[in-house]
């Protein structure tokens, strides 16, 4: 098996719920407690295993504002788990979830250095790395109901952008839309070949907002500008 | 990259203590019967033996988590950084047998060489794996490349070379042809180094365009998604103004390497010669402290192309 994650770009709202839903279950489990620092003061800090950036893609007026929700990768070839000195950093067989042993980490930062998704981050509490678990502790939980047995970010997710499954399987949900939906790794020339995939949005055409003037010479102008376009 | 200074401390002082017991090393094995005597070497080693180990002390400073650090020698197969630290410990030993030989004196020669050659590679792997470290991170192109640790190991050795140097000068040891070759190790150290320099002005790798898989239109952040910093901006969105990473890369130049190499040439005629590599010692290793910060400092993470940069 090969599971991860697929996000859809084209219908995130960054609304933070995956986000928020995200810390609220891996606090609680068994990664917990993420460390806040000043979580009501001036420069509230702490770990979050998925964050949330805004673009601005392409030029107006084709331009689109993208939001971009990111964590761990579960890269095939994940150069965290290949520079951990201490094997505390591991890449599961059965699945390809990339988890960390708290009891054996050390806090060297060096997988962190060696991640370029940002997916780590140092509980400077705790003094050992963490990361996104893909939900370990609830994918597998045979008390849950079973289309509950996803990612806490999935199964909160109100717009439906993001989708689990085994990439393995070239007929599961996450195979199908990224096949038809043109999802595409990133920074892929790296080399560490990223699980999760990102559909890009739809094109669709802008919403015409120009405005024709009324003038003689612009009414020229435009039916010139028509003739040549044709 | 955000230069941590217990990091800085140990690599150069490291670096220059396994480049000082490797010099010794080879020195004494091809002039055995040299002006040092038997506690000229004793000292000089033990001298390299206590810039590595502070060094490697100052190294564990650097861990969140310093209770774990006795694991990192488990995982020699693919970390650099398990490597660096297995080789570190086991040169102790080595470093160990090495001095027994000289204090007790050996008949064959043949043993000196072979004990004191072997101890040298393994002095100059240990800084060849402290480079790799750095050099196998793709993240960070100022880093992922050969001169990398090619620089470690020719500023560990030339700092190293002067740090004999001003002991070879307190047995009046210190002869023209030691100070030539001095000379040649500063020369080939600032050769590669200023290669560096050039070599990562370049623009290459990963943009916001792969960063995001926006390849064909312009992409900018709008919002980065935090109010205040986090650990990746901590440790990663360290930046300096260009003009002075410009100025700090010449004080390198002046500091590291020119400063030592025109004591050595010409101020050896105007002052005792202990004096003068006593200079030629303290303007090297600040030149060499700057170097490593700069090092730091100017290794861009390709994490920034999430949080605003166009290109690392």
């Amino acid at each position: 098996m090969k599971l991860g994650l697929v996000i859809d770009l084209d219908t995130c709202v960054g609304c933070n719920a995956c986000a928020v839903a995200c810390k609220q279950w891996n606090t609680s489990g068994t990664t917990g407690p993420l460390t806040d620092f000043e979580p009501y003061g001036k420069d509230p800090t702490g770990v979050w295993f998925n964050r949330i950036r805004n673009y601005e893609v392409g030029d107006y007026p084709n331009s689109k504002t993208v939001h971009f929700p990111m964590s761990c990768m579960h890269c095939d070839d994940a150069a965290c788990v290949t520079v951990c000195p201490t094997g505390a950093s591991y890449k599961r067989e059965e699945d390809g979830i990339v988890l960390v042993d708290q009891d054996k980490c050390m806090g060297c930062n060096y997988c962190a250095w060696a991640c370029p998704y940002g997916a780590r981050e140092l509980d400077r509490e705790d003094g050992v790395m963490k990361k996104c678990t893909l939900c370990v502790d609830r994918i597998y939980d045979q008390n849950l109901p079973e289309d509950e047995r996803k990612p806490a970010c999935v199964m909160t997710c109100p717009a439906h952008a993001r989708y689990f499954g085994d990439f393995d399987d070239p007929n599961s949900e996450v195979s199908v839309i990224t096949r038809e939906r043109d999802g595409s790794a990133l920074m892929p020339e790296l080399g560490y070949e990223p699980v999760n995939k990102y559909l890009p949005p739809r094109s669709k055409k802008h919403v015409e907002t120009y405005m024709n003037e009324t003038n003689p010479i612009s009414k020229v102008k435009d039916w010139v500008n028509r003739i040549v376009a044709r | 990259m955000h230069p941590a200074i217990s990091v800085i401390f140990f690599t150069v002082t490291s670096g220059a203590g396994y480049g000082l017991f490797a010099i010794t090393c080879l020195y004494n094995a091809i002039n055995p019967h040299n002006a040092l005597g038997s506690q000229g070497v004793l000292t000089a080693s033990a001298i390299a033996l206590a810039l590595i180990t502070m060094g490697l002390i100052s190294s564990t400073f650097h861990l969140a988590n310093p209770k774990n650090a006795w694991r990192a020698f488990s995982r020699i197969r693919t970390s650099w950084l398990a490597r660096e630290g297995l080789l570190a410990v086991l040169f102790y030993p080595i470093a160990g047998i090495y001095m027994l030989t000289v204090w007790k004196g050996v008949d064959s020669y043949n043993w000196l060489v072979a004990i004191s050659v072997f101890t040298a590679l393994w002095a100059i792997a240990t800084v060849f794996t402290t480079g790799m470290i750095y050099a196998c991170l793709k993240t960070i192109r100022q880093w992922h490349n050969a001169l990398t640790p090619v620089n470690y190991i020719l500023l560990g050795v030339m700092l190293g070379g002067l740090v004999f140097l001003l002991l070879a000068s307190m047995y009046t040891a210190a002869t023209i042809n030691l100070i030539i070759n001095a000379t040649y190790l500063i020369g080939i150290a600032a050769t590669a180094k200023i290669v560096y320099f050039f070599w990562i002005g370049s623009p290459a790798g990963p943009t916001i365009n792969t960063a995001t898989a926006f390849t064909r239109s312009m992409v900018r952040l709008l919002d980065v998604g935090h109010t205040a910093g986090t650990f990746l901006t901590d440790e990663f969105g360290y930046q300096v103004a260009r003009a002075r990473l410009i100025l700090l890369r010449w004080m390198v130049l002046l500091f590291a390497f020119a400063v030592p190499a025109l004591v050595l040439w010409v101020g050896i005629n105007m002052m005792p010669v202990a004096t003068a590599v006593t200079i030629a010692v303290a303007s090297a290793f600040t030149g060499v402290i700057i170097e490593r910060w700069l090092f730091f400092a100017e290794a861009r993470h390709v994490v920034n192309l999430y949080h605003g940069a166009q290109q690392c």
